[in-house]
């Protein structure tokens, strides 16, 4: 067996997609916070993309087959780091989502542990070989996510116990998911949302995290509170126009976090309707040439990398810029490779390490 | 065992490719809907988001008396303001801004409510002249109250103690009622008008333009740019005729009194004083005037707030008869006409005293002019008639406005047989005109009316019309006032308005009704007059009654031929026409003075002093400590020159 890795083989088409996408990001927050205490994001931004890149490149040298053989042991560290989240985090605007490590950066581990699921998630259904899905490893796979979005959940972080979902959606869809399990599926979701919205003695969600979830569907009627963040990136994604116009309300602080969860809503209403199709265009690209490489993986497993990516990137943008037109409740989703934020943008290049993995072996043997 | 080449299902792989591309088509339509479908709505959404438009005021011109002294002056104050462009609700907040204003609650909503119409970028202004405390708690508030805020304001420095107060009139917010009349159409709530006087006849040309910044304010309020800026465009600076000197000492002689003085020159009908009293601080109620000082202004007796120069009538007593003496001299009656005054006479069957209960004996025009002989001109208006007295009175200005430029001035009475006819479809009875001939009964008159006509006689028929404010000193194309500087003549006969005139010199000798307001060296003519209280609405009210005391008139002029100044005194309560007459004369021996330059009590003053100023309380921009200060009014040093402080300008 040939062992010959070779990074003409790399992805760098994809690379090269990825880092417009991270330019325009960068563009933007530069913009949005010129004239704000957060003024110098941009470099910062630049570093992160920097470590992001090598970060990348170094995931990519280790064999992701030799990776997935270790993955309980991942599994367990990333349950672990929830936990000590849990004792040890940092309370920052009331959740805990943060260990404070050495040389003052903030480490946020439900970020990895996306990673993590998604390797695990490869792991599993790659050791299936069923062409259906059983009961019992539905309700595994199930588990498997499960168990850390509940701590995720807990910290409080609804946006990312979410972002988890689709990990698990992914790889039930491609492991040979019957119609059953898909209806289950389905009527989860659905006692879930009811649960939360019509059982007041379900104290699952904060009240804020319920509002906000509400408010989208109504803005006006609480325009100074989340409904007022979905309204006012209403009026910025709106005022943007075809072409994009000055920008006055990211400028104006009108809209919130303009460089993280807003960012889109900033380059939309800089840019125009054109701009931020423009960069639609950029992520789907991205998007299409992912399914492409997972098509093209060497093994079962190298696709279930792959797809899982692809799964947790799509389900960021959707929720985020769906969030931005108003579409989707405020949830504190970022904006992969646009939004500023070192574990957003290392989380992003380590996955994207992940799919160069399996990309550079696909034609080994 | 399956290969390694054991490959995911590429349908299911295919099918999630056209998953992610059916979200994109969700959310570019998303995009579309906003960016293209909407944009316009989202547009001005976001416009209106960032534009906060904050007015800056213009302050007021400044009022000048003749000479360019500073009557009327601004001075820099803090008012509190509501910012409507916030998307607060601002009913909710008003318990919390009432209390840190003391305000009512109720009352800063009507205020919310009032302004509802308005652009949302026209803030509401809430409190005038806010306290060091108040501009503490705006500031303290700044994050739970983000649409209120404070602007500097120039607010109005009037003298103190009432001086001068019913001429000059008093500002205050315009009223709705004021809105929708006319004049005021182009203003909008909020904005500060004259009220009454000065103030309100010209305040097209005192008030100014307020200008505004529009500014680009960011989620919490805070300005984060500048769109652009109109300047405030400044109220023109106004002159008045009047004259300080002579305005302080017409103040000084009515202290303490109710009434009204009026000095004027006859020869341009230029207003140089005018005074009513009692008196009101303007001060502290364009301030802030509560609804108790506000009542008790209303409901005095005396009427503080009318201006009784030009809002008084009244029965001008035997001032009227000059008018009688004048319309007899033209008729061919009074100059031949000799009467025996026996202390009363019998006219139509009903007795009429003289004021001399023992009578005056032979009595000629002269004589009945200086001893004021009642008998004299009950007969001479007798043999006149009701309809040719009215005729010489209505010439001469009586019963009717003088046109003067200040609002709200009144018409009087100057009765005849069409008028009683007109407003009581009576008869006019043949007895009424004897007490109209020495001006009782049915006439009344303002102070400025009498003066205007007493002016025509002695300037032998040129009649002027008073003003405060020559219409050449005026800015143009703010008031159109022209019509103040058109005289007429009347016609009278030269021997006739000398031989009265002369008659009128008298009076203040040793043989007249008024030998103790004699001046020495002052060539003073005038009439006396003690009315009793009948005016229209009085009339009615009392029929009569004698319990009222009589209110004491005097119309005089110096000097005799040519008069430089005229002097009406109303007196109210005076008894005798004697009182009003010293009162009259210290104002024309002030003129006088001031004329010939001679030293007088107010010139020493004035060498010792040279200066006004005026104390002021206001909070500085920087702090909000309440800061005292003064302003200095530099008046002319020419040391012949009298010139002080008025009484209630100086410590």
């Amino acid at each position: 067996m040939s062992r010959y890795v070779s990074f003409r083989d790399f992805d760098w088409l994809l690379l090269v997609f990825v880092l417009m996408i991270c330019g325009l990001g960068v563009m933007e927050i530069h913009s949005a916070t010129v004239h704000t205490k957060f003024a110098g994001s941009h470099i910062r931004q630049i570093y992160w993309v920097v470590g992001g890149v090598g970060m990348m490149f170094l995931i990519s040298l280790v064999n992701y087959q030799a990776l997935l053989d270790q993955i309980h042991w991942f599994y367990i560290a990333a349950v672990a780091s929830l936990m000590a989240v849990m004792i040890f985090g940092q309370k920052y605007l009331g959740a805990k989502r943060w260990i404070k490590m050495p040389g003052g950066n903030h480490f946020q581990p439900s970020e990895w542990v996306k990673l993590i699921l998604i390797l695990a998630m490869a792991k599993f259904f790659a050791d299936l070989r069923n062409r259906e899905l059983s009961w019992p490893d539905f309700m595994k796979a199930g588990a498997i996510v499960v168990i850390p979005m509940l701590m995720v959940l807990k910290q409080p972080d609804l946006g990312t116990a979410l972002t988890y979902i689709p990990i698990a959606l992914m790889g039930v869809f491609l492991g040979g998911m019957q119609w059953k399990q898909g209806l289950a599926v389905g009527l989860l979701a659905a006692v879930a949302v009811s649960a939360v919205f019509l059982v007041p003695r379900v104290h699952v969600l904060k009240s804020y995290q319920k509002q906000r979830l509400t408010s989208f569907m109504d803005p006006e009627n609480d325009p100074q509170g989340t409904g007022y963040q979905v309204e006012q990136s209403k009026i910025a994604v709106g005022s943007g126009g075809l072409w994009g116009g000055k920008g006055s309300q990211t400028h104006g602080a009108f809209l919130p976090v303009p460089q993280t969860d807003f960012i889109f809503a900033a380059f939309s209403e800089e840019h125009g309707f054109v701009g931020a199709l423009g960069v639609l265009l950029l992520y789907f690209i991205v998007l299409m040439r992912l399914t492409q490489n997972a098509q093209t993986a060497p093994d079962r497993a190298g696709t279930f990398v792959v797809m899982g990516v692809v799964a947790v990137l799509s389900f960021h943008i959707l929720v985020n810029v769906g969030m931005v037109v108003g579409f989707m409740p405020v949830t504190g989703i970022p904006l992969p490779l646009m939004s500023y934020g070192g574990s957003s943008v290392l989380f992003m290049f380590m996955a994207l390490g992940m799919v160069m993995n399996v990309r550079m072996r696909r034609f080994v043997n | 065992m399956f290969g390694r080449d054991d490959k995911v299902s590429g349908i299911r792989l295919t099918a999630a490719q056209y998953m992610i591309l059916a979200i994109f088509l969700v959310l570019a339509y998303g995009l579309w809907r906003l960016q293209v479908m909407q944009s316009d709505l989202y547009a001005t959404l976001a416009e209106k988001n960032r534009i906060r438009n904050v007015p800056i005021l213009a302050p007021r011109g400044k009022i000048l008396d003749r000479e360019g002294r500073v009557i009327v002056d601004n001075y820099p104050s803090f008012s509190a303001l509501l910012l409507r462009d916030s998307s607060r609700d601002l009913n909710a907040d008003a318990d919390l801004i009432a209390q840190g204003l003391h305000l009512d609650a109720n009352e800063v909503r009507t205020r919310i409510r009032r302004f509802a119409s308005m652009p949302q970028y026209q803030p509401i202004f809430l409190k005038e002249d806010i306290t060091p405390d108040e501009l503490a708690f705006i500031d303290a508030h700044r994050n739970e109250l983000p649409e209120l805020d404070t602007i500097v304001a120039h607010r109005r420095l009037y003298p103190r103690n009432g001086f001068m107060a019913h001429l000059i009139g008093y500002v205050g917010e315009v009223t709705e009622d004021m809105l929708n009349q006319p004049q005021f159409e182009l203003y909008s709530p909020g904005d500060v008008v004259g009220v009454s006087g000065v103030e309100r006849q010209y305040n097209t040309a005192l008030m100014g333009k307020n200008g505004a910044r529009r500014a680009l304010v960011n989620s919490h309020g805070r300005e984060v740019g500048l769109l652009g800026e109109t300047d405030a465009i400044p109220g023109k600076q106004l002159k008045l005729t009047l004259d300080i000197d002579l305005q302080i000492a017409a103040e000084e002689a009515l202290e303490g009194k109710n009434g009204a003085i009026v000095a004027m020159d006859p020869r341009t009908g230029e207003i140089l004083a005018m005074v009513s009293r009692p008196t009101f601080d303007p001060q502290s109620f364009s301030v802030r005037v509560s609804r108790d000082q506000w009542s008790k202004l209303i409901t005095d007796p005396d009427k503080p707030l009318l201006n009784k120069a030009i809002q008084a009538q009244l029965a001008p007593g035997s001032t009227f008869k000059i008018l009688m003496a004048t319309a007899g001299w033209q008729e061919g009656i009074a100059q031949t006409l000799h009467v025996n005054c026996s202390g009363s006479a019998e006219f139509y069957g009903r007795r009429f005293g003289c004021w001399v209960k023992g009578g005056h004996g032979a009595v000629e025009l002269e004589k009945a002019i200086y001893q004021s002989c009642d008998v004299f001109f009950y007969t001479l208006a007798e043999k006149l008639g009701i309809d040719r007295i009215s005729k010489y009175a209505a010439a001469l200005g009586l019963g009717q406005k003088t046109g003067i430029d200040l609002p709200n001035e009144v018409s009087g009475v100057m009765p005849s047989e069409e008028w009683k006819i007109r407003n009581f479809k009576q008869k006019w009875f043949a007895g009424e005109t004897i007490s109209v001939g020495i001006g009782q009964g049915a006439v009344a008159v303002t102070p400025v009316q009498l003066i205007r006509a007493i002016a025509a006689i002695s300037m032998g028929g040129k009649m002027v019309v008073p003003h405060v404010v020559d219409p050449q000193e005026l800015p143009s194309g703010y008031v159109e006032t022209s019509h103040v500087t058109e005289t007429k003549n009347i016609p009278i006969d030269p021997s006739g308005w000398t031989f009265i005139t002369d008659a009128m010199s008298r009076v203040l000798l040793p043989e007249g009704t008024a030998p103790s307001a004699h001046v020495p060296g002052v060539d003073i003519a005038g009439k006396t007059g003690s009315a009793q209280i009948v005016s229209l609405a009085t009339r009615a009210k009392f029929k009569n009654s004698e319990a009222l005391a009589q209110n004491g008139w005097f119309v005089g002029f110096t000097p005799r031929r040519n008069p430089d100044v005229v002097v009406c005194v109303l007196f109210e309560g005076g008894e005798h026409g004697k009182l009003a007459a010293r009162i009259a004369t210290q104002v024309l021996k002030a003129y006088v003075d001031k004329q010939r330059r001679t030293p007088s009590k107010l010139a020493e003053r004035q060498k010792s002093d040279g200066q006004v100023d005026i104390g002021a309380l206001w909070t500085a921009p920087a702090s909000d400590k309440l800061e005292t200060g003064r302003y200095v009014l530099d008046l002319p040093k020419t040391p012949t020159i009298a010139a002080i402080a008025a009484p209630g300008m100086h410590e």
